[in-house]
């Protein structure tokens, strides 16, 4: 199977090269066989990445142990469910498995788009096939995950042998989310590459229009929305596996799935000003490269341990390859802007300081600030060592004091744009919009005040989230009102319909509100408690509301490790509660220990208890136990986005009859003369 | 013209203000990162900053008194005591041999004081033969 892998590489590599050499030859020529030619061979090379794919994970359920990556990343009593997930565990596997959702995503685009859009196709099957000829370099030539142990036998040559068993998984990637989150973020990577494609071929081909953002559109939000949940999943892995009580620490590689995600919804949120007024084509454009090229950073900064590297940990080479394609990128979209830019030129200008053009361009602002941010603080060590000689890295306080501001701002504009109107908004329609919701906020405000919450940035925070649940909650009753009165349905069905009539909308409206969840969650992280203690069978340690009692311990060997539980009795209010079990579990294969944090999660709060280890004095076991605040709203908050993003996926449920003359004028300016165009304007705003 | 001045100065005073909270920010949690060879040259003000150092732990060095772990980190030949005194827990993976990561302040008697600790495994298993020698990255959970 290693060997059958390995040739589907190679052939998935040639027939890449097929098609990118094909492609532009077909370019060059028109010829419409060559165009045929060079899409089929892009489809054969997505299936014989599949292939190669699948004979790897064929190698790990085999438990054939002379292959070099399964004897580093597997053993025999590795349940199934972490077989899979070791497939991306290591570096060479992690890079088949890009190359594999890249595929996906390569090959469904050829299908669907097959005998479609003739003029660009092949422009963006070219670009395709160039990134995909990359990462089939890295498969093929500098990271295969196919090679074979060897060694040389007694007249000199190598033979292949066998290991009796693999080194294991590190326990640390034993957790179901880890099986789920590299998916996800990689999908979210890979995924923008697709608009990318789609941006650089239209460049390319001088191609009119805003087709191509309506043709990437869905895709756009579908990578969107699997780096969301890869984000919030990895964050909740590390909340619920490193122990430490926290879901976000800003190291090098959180920051790094974090950077695309910034300029990727940048993106998304600035393409509707092409769509809608024909500006900012040159920045949209090149929003879309950076967040390719941010992808591409961000596997390297993974992959090569070039930011950890300053930490003194190992280096691998692989970062160079990496350094040269990002430059190659760059230069290739620099080119193609050059000598294409009069293509790019803006319809409108800029009308009024208070429209939805201008709430756009600062959401844009402050999302770039942001991502130059934490792409600086992230690099420091790198560029400091350059230009100073010395190696500073710089920690959270950088971090949270530009991101939190940048944040709060974020959350605002969330709740004022999307009402503002195109071109202008009137003063009047300011005060009908916005006064409710003002009124609540601060009213929010003056409550979780006196309630004793006290700092400055969750206040502001909470008193915004509730400005911005307002007006969402304003604008589906609006909506919804009109429709009843049409159907006579209840406010729900009509909510429901009304939602379903401009999927784009009310979708974006739900993404939105799931926002305003991750950002209540995020502002209880100001009143995080933690307590330790010295524990003894009987002995109890307080926090906050809960009391935990220690009953005992047991120990219990499984198949692949040994586990050592607290046996924690859990009060509340003096009042029993539940049983909690901390535990710490050994791995007798790598002889690595971990840790299983036991966690008590509400809507108010989490309580996090983590055993953490033995007095070295006393030998008695020690209980870290943590109280965070919402915690659970965040994790909330990530379903009601991917809950929104689909519901943007899908198609409107009718077609939408539009009002003469209200495109152009908000319906909100005036809702009651003109409310029917509330619910049934154009599906695009 | 005037609109376009006024988009100007709306961009400028958020561009200008996140520019200085980053300053501050800069200035509070700088860290200079040395080895520990360099930090026997350090004088003056550069013995003040902040600092981080790595090495691997001395094999049976590591002390647990109460409130604080001692050990010696080890690297270009050099060895440093350090004291930690931070209230996390050290990570599973501190062991005799492992890699470490302490970030801290340096003493006036040439001993380190740390209030963090990363720590990696050494990886046990060397280069199986014909394979690539496979250090795990430095954050293996992270892929």
């Amino acid at each position: 199977m290693d060997v059958f892998g390995s040739f589907a590489l190679l052939l998935a590599f040639l027939c890449a090269a097929y098609a990118f050499v094909g492609g532009i030859a077909a370019i060059l020529t028109r010829h419409p066989l060559l165009v045929k030619s060079a899409r089929q061979a892009g489809i054969a090379t997505c299936g014989l990445i599949f292939l190669a794919t699948a004979s790897l994970v064929y190698l790990f359920f085999s438990d054939s142990y002379w292959v070099s990556y399964v004897v580093s990343h597997s053993n025999r009593d590795l349940s199934n469910f972490y077989k899979i997930a070791a497939l991306w565990s290591g570096q060479e596997g992690s890079l088949l498995f890009w190359s594999f959702l890249l595929a996906v995503y390569v090959f469904s685009v050829l299908l669907v788009y097959r005998n479609k859009n003739g003029e660009l196709m092949p422009y963006v099957g070219v670009v395709l096939a160039g990134v995909q000829i990359f990462f089939l370099t890295l498969n093929n030539f500098v990271a295969s995950p196919f090679k074979v142990l060897a060694a040389p036998a007694a007249n000199g040559a190598l033979e292949i042998f066998t290991r009796a068993d693999g080194n294991g998984l590190t326990p640390l990637l034993q957790y179901p989310e880890m099986v789920i989150h590299p998916p996800n973020l990689y999908s979210g990577y890979t995924g923008f590459t697709i608009p990318f494609a789609f941006a650089l071929g239209a460049l390319l081909a001088r191609y009119p229009g805003e087709k191509w953002i309506h043709l990437t559109r869905k895709w756009t939000m579908i990578a969107w929305c699997f780096q969301t949940m890869g984000i919030l999943l990895g964050a909740h892995w590390a909340y619920a596996v490193l122990g430490w009580g926290g879901y976000w620490g800003w190291d090098p590689v959180e920051n790094a799935s974090l950077l695309p995600w910034l300029t990727g919804t940048a993106f998304l949120h600035s393409v509707m000003m092409q769509e809608k007024r024909g500006m900012m084509k040159v920045w949209n454009v090149w929003l879309v490269f950076t967040t390719f090229m941010l992808c591409i950073l961000g596997t390297l900064l993974t992959r090569s341990g070039v930011v950890s590297s300053v930490h003194a940990f190992a280096q691998s080479s692989i970062g160079n390859y990496f350094v040269g394609f990002l430059v190659l990128v760059f230069a290739v979209c620099f080119v193609a802007y050059v000598k294409n830019r009069d293509y790019l030129k803006s319809e409108n200008q800029l009308d009024s300081m208070i429209s939805r053009e201008s709430s756009f361009l600062f959401n844009n602002l402050i999302l770039l600030v942001s991502c130059i941010a934490v792409l600086s603080g992230t690099l420091f060590p790198v560029f400091s060592e350059w230009f100073s000689g010395s190696r500073i890295s710089v920690g959270a306080p950088f971090f949270n004091k530009v991101n939190i501001p940048i944040g709060l701002l974020l959350l605002f504009l969330t709740g004022v744009g999307p009402l503002l109107a195109w071109r202008k908004t009137s003063t009047d329609s300011l005060k009908r919009n916005f006064g409710w919701p003002l009124l609540l906020g601060l009213f929010t405000g003056v409550v979780v005040f006196v309630f004793g919450v006290r700092d400055f940035f969750s206040l502001v925070c909470l008193m915004l989230c509730v400005f911005v649940t307002t007006t969402i909650g304003m604008e589906f009753f609006r909506g919804a009102r009109v429709i009843r009165s049409r159907s006579g349905a209840s406010f729900l069905a009509s909510a429901v319909d009304l939602t379903m009539r401009n999927t784009r909308r009310y979708g974006g409206y739900i993404v939105h509100m799931g926002m305003v969840l991750i950002f209540v969650g995020l502002a209880g992280a100001a009143f995080n408690r933690d307590a330790q203690k010295d524990m003894q069978p009987g002995s109890t340690l307080d926090i906050g509301r809960y009391r935990l009692l220690l009953q005992g311990f047991d120990s219990k060997a499984e198949k692949n490790y040994t586990s050592e539980r607290m046996i924690v009795e859990v009060w509340r209010d003096n009042k029993p509660l539940m049983m909690l079990y901390p535990e710490r579990r050994f791995f007798q294969t790598n002889e690595q220990s971990g840790t299983m944090v036991a966690i008590y999660s509400t809507l108010r709060e989490d309580l996090y208890v983590v055993y953490a280890g033995q007095n070295p004095d006393t030998q008695a076991p020690v209980i870290h136990a943590y109280l965070n605040p919402l915690v659970k709203w965040i994790w909330l908050g990530g379903l009601v986005v991917v809950l929104g993003t689909l519901v943007t996926l899908l198609p409107n449920r009718r077609a939408v009859l539009v009002l003469a003359g209200a495109p152009e004028r908000s319906a909100a300016q005036q809702p009651q003369s003109l409310a029917p165009s509330v619910a049934l304007r154009e599906g695009h705003d | 013209m005037q609109k376009q001045a006024k988009f100007g100065i709306g961009i400028g005073i958020i561009v200008i203000s996140l520019g200085f909270l980053a300053w501050l920010g800069y200035g509070e949690s700088k860290t200079y990162y040395h080895t520990i060879a360099e930090l026997q040259t350090l004088s003056g003000t550069a013995r003040a900053h902040r600092i981080r150092v790595g090495g691997t732990v001395e094999p049976g060095t590591i002390k647990r008194i109460s409130g604080r772990v001692n050990f010696v980190l080890a690297g270009e030949g050099k060895l440093l005591p350090v004291s930690y005194v931070g209230s996390e827990p050290l990570p599973d993976t501190f062991v005799d041999k492992s890699q470490a990561l302490v970030e801290g302040s340096l003493e006036n008697d040439g001993s380190f004081v740390a209030e963090h600790v990363q720590a990696k495994c050494a990886s046990k298993y060397e280069a199986a033969p014909g394979g690539d020698p496979q250090p795990d990255s430095a954050k293996p959970g992270k892929t």
